[in-house]
Formats: structure tokens, sequence, C-alpha cells
């Protein structure tokens, strides 16, 4: 099967740089997360629109946390994975509001996440309120082993191998895994 | 002091701190005295990195406003002095032991919560939309420092006794959070800063409930540094500072426009 993609690719080849919008959102799909690549930067919600502005690419993203390292790394992939289908004309402009959250996470990369080992956000709904005193505290809820489904699980520290991503430790298969925080 | 002076200064002071606290538990990396709270730190810093960022980048914007042209956030981080620097004295206090460095992020923590709940409202939507996405990230950090204070507090004799030693020592910075001054002046009547004399009693409300949990006391002392408009925030730091900064900007200060 030809995919939008490969006819678009032909038609960058034939001259033609500025391919429909949902070409663009195909392409970028493609682009994984450089720390969790087995979803994509648009399965995370980091990609919030795209839109043609006198033949130039207008892409806005969003970074996750503030100090996400790989957000300058996100920016070259785009660029990169929107040449390949003959976009050279790109603005990525950064948009902060409304802050990225957790909800944005399609349901599909969950289960990818988990699949991955990595236990996705557990709620549907951000646990942070802006405006009152955070919540966070003594809600304990139980977290199931993405490698046994165990739910005798403990928490070791609120920051595992990224800011995104809580540490955890199953008491039943006594593997220590990775929980994506709800944000 | 013209608005423009005022908000240049005032987002100096939101993103000096955040900058100079991310260099303190950058220190701690490869220090920690286990893997999981190395990475904790680390990841706590690199968060207030990025705020941090945010932060100077936007006071690069206003003062270009002001004065037709701006600095980069970079050149704002690694080409001002010491005494350019606006942070809170509190920030730049040494690491020390473990405990130290628990407590000065718990006063931190649950102060720079309430600065950014009240920021999230600011009429500044540049300023709004920062402490909109940071808040979400402090509540981690708060909840964090919170749950090690009644964990050392309430811990063996020597850990008691460490953390009630730390919070001792480091509460005389805390009175400069809750301080104003004619940058704040120029800034709260209009809705853009937040008045950090409300955010005291909200602050031991929210402290007083962990320290009671971790058996320690809240200490008593009145005297506080920085009284008087002479703190960090008005460029008046403590002797730490200046071996903090000869590290974090040795690199751009060797170096000039070295870029990776």
């Amino acid at each position: 099967m030809v995919t939008a993609e490969q006819r678009s690719i032909a038609a960058a080849a034939a001259g033609s740089t500025t391919p429909a919008l949902d070409v663009v959102w195909e392409a970028l799909s493609a682009v994984p997360d450089p720390e969790i690549p087995v979803i994509s930067i648009v399965e995370l919600g980091i990609v919030r629109n795209v839109a043609w502005n006198d033949g130039r690419l207008q892409v806005d993203i969003t970074p996750t946390y503030s100090g996400c390292p790989a957000t300058e790394m996100i920016a070259t992939l785009i660029r990169e994975r929107l040449a390949a289908i003959g976009v050279h004309h790109v603005d990525l402009v950064q948009r902060l509001s409304p802050p990225w959250s957790t909800d944005w996470i399609a349901p599909e990369a969950k289960t990818k996440l988990n699949a991955f080992g990595i236990a996705p956000p557990h709620v549907t709904r951000s646990r942070v309120d802006v405006a009152g005193i955070s919540p966070l505290r003594r809600a304990a809820v139980t977290i199931p082993c993405p490698r046994c489904g165990s739910t005798q699980t403990k928490l070791l520290s609120q920051f595992g191998s990224t800011a995104c991503k809580a540490q955890y430790r199953c008491t039943a298969c006594l593997e220590p895994f990775d929980y994506f925080k709800p944000h | 002091m013209n608005k423009d002076e005022a908000l240049f200064e005032y987002l100096l002071r939101l993103g000096d701190t955040d900058v100079v606290l991310a260099q303190r538990l950058g220190e701690w990396i490869g220090h920690g005295p286990v893997l999981e709270e190395d990475i904790g730190l680390a990841n706590i810093g690199l968060d207030l990195l990025g705020q941090g960022r945010l932060w100077l980048a936007l006071a690069g914007e206003v003062e270009a406003d002001w004065k037709g042209a701006g600095r980069s956030e970079d050149e704002l981080a690694f080409l001002r002095d010491g005494n350019a620097f606006r942070n809170l004295q509190l920030v730049e206090m040494p690491n020390g032991d473990f405990a130290m460095t628990m407590a000065r992020q718990f006063y931190f923590d649950h102060a720079h919560l309430l600065l950014l709940q009240a920021l999230a409202r600011s009429a500044e939507p540049r300023i709004a939309e920062i402490a909109a996405k940071a808040v979400k990230e402090v509540a981690y950090h708060v909840e964090r420092s919170a749950d090690w204070v009644i964990r050392l507090g309430d811990g063996t004799d020597e850990s008691h006794a460490r953390m009630q030693k730390a919070l001792d020592t480091l509460w005389p910075y805390t009175g400069e959070i809750f301080a104003v001054d004619a940058v704040d002046d120029a800034l709260i009547d209009a809705g853009i800063a937040a008045d950090a004399r409300a955010l005291r009693e909200p602050w031991l409300a929210a402290i007083g409930p962990v320290l009671d949990e971790a058996t320690l006391a809240l200490p008593a002392g009145e005297w506080m540094q920085g009284r008087g408009g002479r703190g960090g925030k008005q460029g008046v730091h403590t002797e730490h500072l200046g071996h903090l900064l000869s590290e974090m900007q040795y690199l751009q200060r060797a170096y000039p426009g070295a870029r990776w």
C-alpha cells in the first residue's frame, strides 16, 4: 500500500513542498519521543497544531516539563522529518499555554508505554490544582507493575530516570520500574 | 521606577532564584546518598533550570522593551557578576549535609508553590503562562521535600538533630521571601506581581503540620537576613554566591560565546 507520506515524498521529489496537513500530521506521527521511543511526539501531545502560513509551515509544540532536555532534540527531529517530505520552510513555535498534561497522551500510547515497561499515568485528569495547595501528599494510589501486573508495588522516588517519571519497585516480581507521573 | 524596569528586576528575581538553586542541586550529582536521591535532586534541579530559562528569556524581552536591546537568557545567566544577581539568599546557601539541602528545599518549595499559584493569575499573560506550567512541576517538589523532612525529623536521634539544626540555621533566610520593596510596589497594584507579604501566613500554615508530623519545632527567631531592602533580591549576597558563580559561569567566562 502506498501511504500518503510516500505519495508526498514522491510529490516533494517532483517539486511540491506544501503537502496537505494530514500528510504533515502523518509525518510527525513517525517522530519518536527521544526518551521513550515507543511512542511518537504526536501521541505524547507535544505537537499542538500545524498550519500553513504563506508557504511556511508553522508547527506549534509544547514542552512536557520546563527543563525537559529532549525539547531541542525534538525540534531537530521535527525539522529532519519534515525535510524528508519536502517541507523546508518550517517555523517552530513554542507554546506554554495551556500547559502540557498527561491527559493529552493518546489512549493507545498508554498501552504502548505499559508494554515498554513504563506504567502509564493512572488518572485521566491532572492531579495538580493550580489554584489550591497541592493535593499530592498522602494520596496513596496503587500502580500495577507493568511486567507482572501485581499491585504489590512501592514508590521508591518521585523522580525516576527523567523528571516525568517516578521510580517504583514491584514486591512480587522484585523488578524496579518507571511510572509516568500524572501531570 | 518605570514599569518595564520593575518588571525586568522582578523577572530576574524569579529566574535567578531558580537558576542558582538548580546549580546547587546539580552539585549533588554523583554525590547523592543513594542513586534514587541523586537522580531526584538532579531532576528537581532540571525543572528549576527549565523554569529559570523561561523567566530569564522573558526578562531579556522586557529589557529590550525597556532599553531597546535585551540580553539573551545565556548572557543573563553566565555573564553577570554576583551583585547583579537577584536570587534569594536562601537558595545560594551551601548544600551542607542532606538535612541542610532538604531544609532549604522544604522552605523554598512551599513558598515557591504559593508564589506560582498567585502568579498563575498575573495580569501579565507571559508571567501567568510560565507560572501555570511551573506550578505543576513544583507540586511534586513540595511533596518530596516534605516527605524527607518527616522521614529525617521522625527518624533516628541523629537525623532528628541534624534536621532541626538545618531548619534553625536556614530560618533567618526565609524572611526575605516575604518582603516587598519598590520593585514589587510598582507591579502589585497592576496585578502583575504577587504580594509576597500575603504569602507568609499560608506558608506557615503549610509547613507547620509537616513539622508537627516530623516532630520538629518551627524555629522561633525573629531576626531575619536582608532586612531593610538589603537582601539577595536587591543584589546583596552572602559570600557563597561568588563561589557558586565561579563554577557555573566558568565556561562562558573562559571561552566567551562558546556553543555546544
